[in-house]
């Protein structure tokens, strides 16, 4: 059945932007895979391929460093609205 | 362990709570606004909004929790770092402007903006209520854990200590006394750790660190005996005769060769010498009879690439435990959801002016937020090899690092750590004074207030949480604060989340199905935790085969429960009708 609104289509600042949930899915994909990864293989974090830092660390920095960069790239994305 | 109090400790604490009290009562000092109470008029400046969120978001359990849980436990302390951070990728990208659009002064506003209901009203102002609470009770905790070393008093005092003055800071001016107060925090917090982690660096790694020879490897025993009275290793514990401190390295890596000392070390160099060293950690193992309860520490060599790994503290990860797998991801969804969930970081959304100003401010606390969570790492891991660690406290870990340089840092550092407690008390109690007022005894019950009497009954509001507040703070005493705090991020995201995230997304979102929701995901997470194995041990002090539910963190069936009984309640109810623009 059909409502009279929809809040995605409302344009009143009501719903949040295409590019916003595009980069959200992004970052779905990053912390899922890390946190599979930490599941289901953990012993491969164990894994030492970055100058002595093992996966486990550089991965979880990855991570912190991939939401500050994909906030950066909303704000340049948003600018001005 | 009994710590010394020293004078530079107990005045740059004084500073820092006259300070922090002057300002709120200089910010009070005009005459308020309901929007001003509540809201600070939305004119608070998008940056200092942005490092008011981290103030208000890194609680103590990021601070004491998340430190103390590396250096005795290793990598898995900085899950939950991980884990807190990703939370605001959900409120950047889909929460932030949104509410902002939709509410007004509490969550329950942009919740209920569609329906005007006071159904919605009623179950959002609980599920606030109930999710400050639990996240009051892990601040109080970390107030109580500073205070005796900080000052030489007992918990209690540090509960009730953090208590008042955190009522008197909102009482005085709201949320923007509460604003300044938070921005104040995350600015030295996230400073003076930046201090703490270069001179952890300039350090290096030493063997025996704090110590002129082998660490005492034997096991001490602390008991509690029925009357209260604390022996170690069965002698009257004493200032002379106290549980040694404890966490030290054993072996450098070869390269050092016979050096004692790395000398300073760059962050990747600092991580792979960790790793490559022997470390010395300490755990402690309980008994009870009727002598009282006996607490054995003792020490286990491990090689750092073990603590660098997953699986210190979360063992399902390393055992294959189906059950101890699943508790894990449930907790990790619940970070993931929980901040975007949390009433108290919400509010936040209405202190500024518009859309851009909330999208803006988010991103300035991701950066803030982010870089305090990377420094993390490296407090715990510092700690963790100081040779300051109280094995009876984890809490303590970060504290006690700045004492391994300095009796002046650590005064700083547990003054701050003090503050940490504050700004997100605060926070919390504007939230869950904003739904008693604002929500329960205005749109629920009815009453008809002007400005000055909807101010006066939030202040009242406050004065009654921050009194609940202490007596939580006291009653929960003995629980590490990381582990407490995931159940509040639980319950916030199987009670808010789900509703909304569907009235953002899903039109046929009805306010059934929105009260349904609420109070389904709110009723269920707390009773799973209330039947969890974690509660069955540490707070009934039954053994964790009578719990009644698989694994303790709810999150993983609670969260989409949330979703699924919105969405049936809503198809099973008359579709929803635009409010009247005014209206909404």
């Amino acid at each position: 059945m059909a409502s009279d609104h929809d809040p995605r289509q409302s344009g009143d600042g009501t719903a949040a932007s295409p590019v916003g949930l595009a980069l959200f899915w992004v970052y779905v994909a990053l912390y899922g895979g890390f946190m599979a990864l930490v599941l289901v293989r953990p012993d491969l974090l164990s894994l030492r391929p970055f100058g002595g830092v093992n996966l486990a660390i550089v991965s979880g920095m990855g991570l912190i460093a991939a939401a500050f960069g994909l906030a950066v790239v909303y704000m340049i994305l948003r600018a001005g609205r | 362990m009994i710590h010394q109090t020293s004078f530079v400790a107990v005045a740059i604490f004084a500073a820092f709570v006259l300070g922090v009290l002057a300002l709120s009562f200089w910010l009070g000092r005009k005459g308020q606004s309901a929007s001003g109470y509540y809201a600070a008029h939305g004119q608070i400046h998008w940056f200092v909004n942005g490092i008011a969120f981290a103030g208000d978001y890194l609680s103590a359990a990021s601070f004491l929790g998340i430190c103390g849980m590396i250096a005795f436990s290793g990598y898995d302390g900085f899950l939950y770092s991980i884990g807190f951070l990703a939370g605001w990728i959900v409120a950047l990208f889909v929460i932030a402007e949104p509410i902002k659009a939709l509410g007004k002064f509490t969550f329950a506003d942009a919740l209920d903006s569609r329906f005007n209901s006071r159904g919605i009203k009623l179950a959002v102002a609980i599920s606030t209520l109930v999710v400050s609470v639990f996240y009051l009770i892990p601040q109080m905790v970390g107030a109580g854990s500073l205070i005796k070393p900080l000052l030489g008093l007992p918990h209690e005092a540090g509960v009730i200590l953090v208590g008042v003055t955190v009522t008197l800071i909102v009482v005085t001016a709201g949320m923007v006394s509460t604003t300044w107060v938070q921005f104040i925090k995350g600015s030295l917090l996230v400073f003076f750790c930046g201090v703490l982690t270069v001179l952890i660096l300039g350090r290096g790694l030493a063997v025996n660190a704090g110590r002129s020879g082998d660490e005492n490897l034997s096991p001490q025993v602390k008991t509690v005996k029925p009357d209260g009275t604390v022996l170690v290793d069965g002698v009257p514990q004493s200032k002379d005769h106290d549980l040694r401190p404890v966490g030290t390295i054993r072996r450098l890596p070869e390269r050092f060769g016979d050096a004692q000392s790395t000398g300073p070390l760059g962050p990747l160099a600092y991580l792979s010498a960790l790793e490559d060293s022997t470390i010395v950690t300490w755990s402690g193992k309980k008994h009870v009879d009727a002598d009282g309860s006996h607490t054995t520490y003792s020490p286990v060599e491990k090689r750092g690439s073990d603590l660098l790994k997953p699986g210190g503290y979360f063992k399902g990860l390393t055992t294959g435990k189906l059950a101890d797998r699943l508790d894990f991801a449930s907790l990790m969804l619940a970070l993931f959801c929980g901040t975007a969930s949390l009433p108290h970081i919400l509010i936040r959304y209405y202190t500024v002016k518009d859309a851009a100003a909330a999208r803006k401010s988010t991103v300035v606390g991701i950066a803030a937020i982010g870089v305090f969570y990377v420094l993390t790492l490296f407090l715990g891991l510092g700690a963790m090899t100081s040779g300051g660690l109280d094995p009876t406290d984890t809490n303590m870990a970060a504290p006690l690092l700045a004492k391994s340089f300095s009796d002046t840092l650590f005064a700083v550092i547990s003054a701050i750590a003090f503050t940490t407690v504050l700004g997100t008390v605060s926070g919390l109690i504007m939230a869950g004074s904003g739904a008693v007022a604002h929500d329960l005894v205005e749109n629920v019950f009815g009453v008809q207030m002007n400005d000055h009497e909807k101010i006066r009954v939030g202040k009242l509001a406050a004065v009654g949480l921050g009194i609940v507040a202490m007596a939580l703070g006291i009653l929960f005493r003995n629980f590490n604060v990381s582990f407490l705090v995931g159940w509040a991020f639980n319950i916030a995201a199987s009670a808010n989340l789900p509703a909304l995230v569907m009235l953002l997304f899903w039109p046929r979102t009805t306010r059934q199905g929105i009260i349904a929701a609420v109070t389904v995901g709110m009723m269920a997470s707390l009773a799973w935790i209330l039947l969890s194995a974690d509660t069955f041990e540490k707070v009934y002090g039954l053994p964790r085969e009578m719990a009644l539910t698989p694994f303790s963190q709810p999150g993983l069936v609670t969260i989409p429960l949330g979703f699924l009984v919105l969405v049936v309640v809503s198809l099973l109810t008359p579709p929803p009708t635009a409010l009247p623009t005014s209206r909404r």
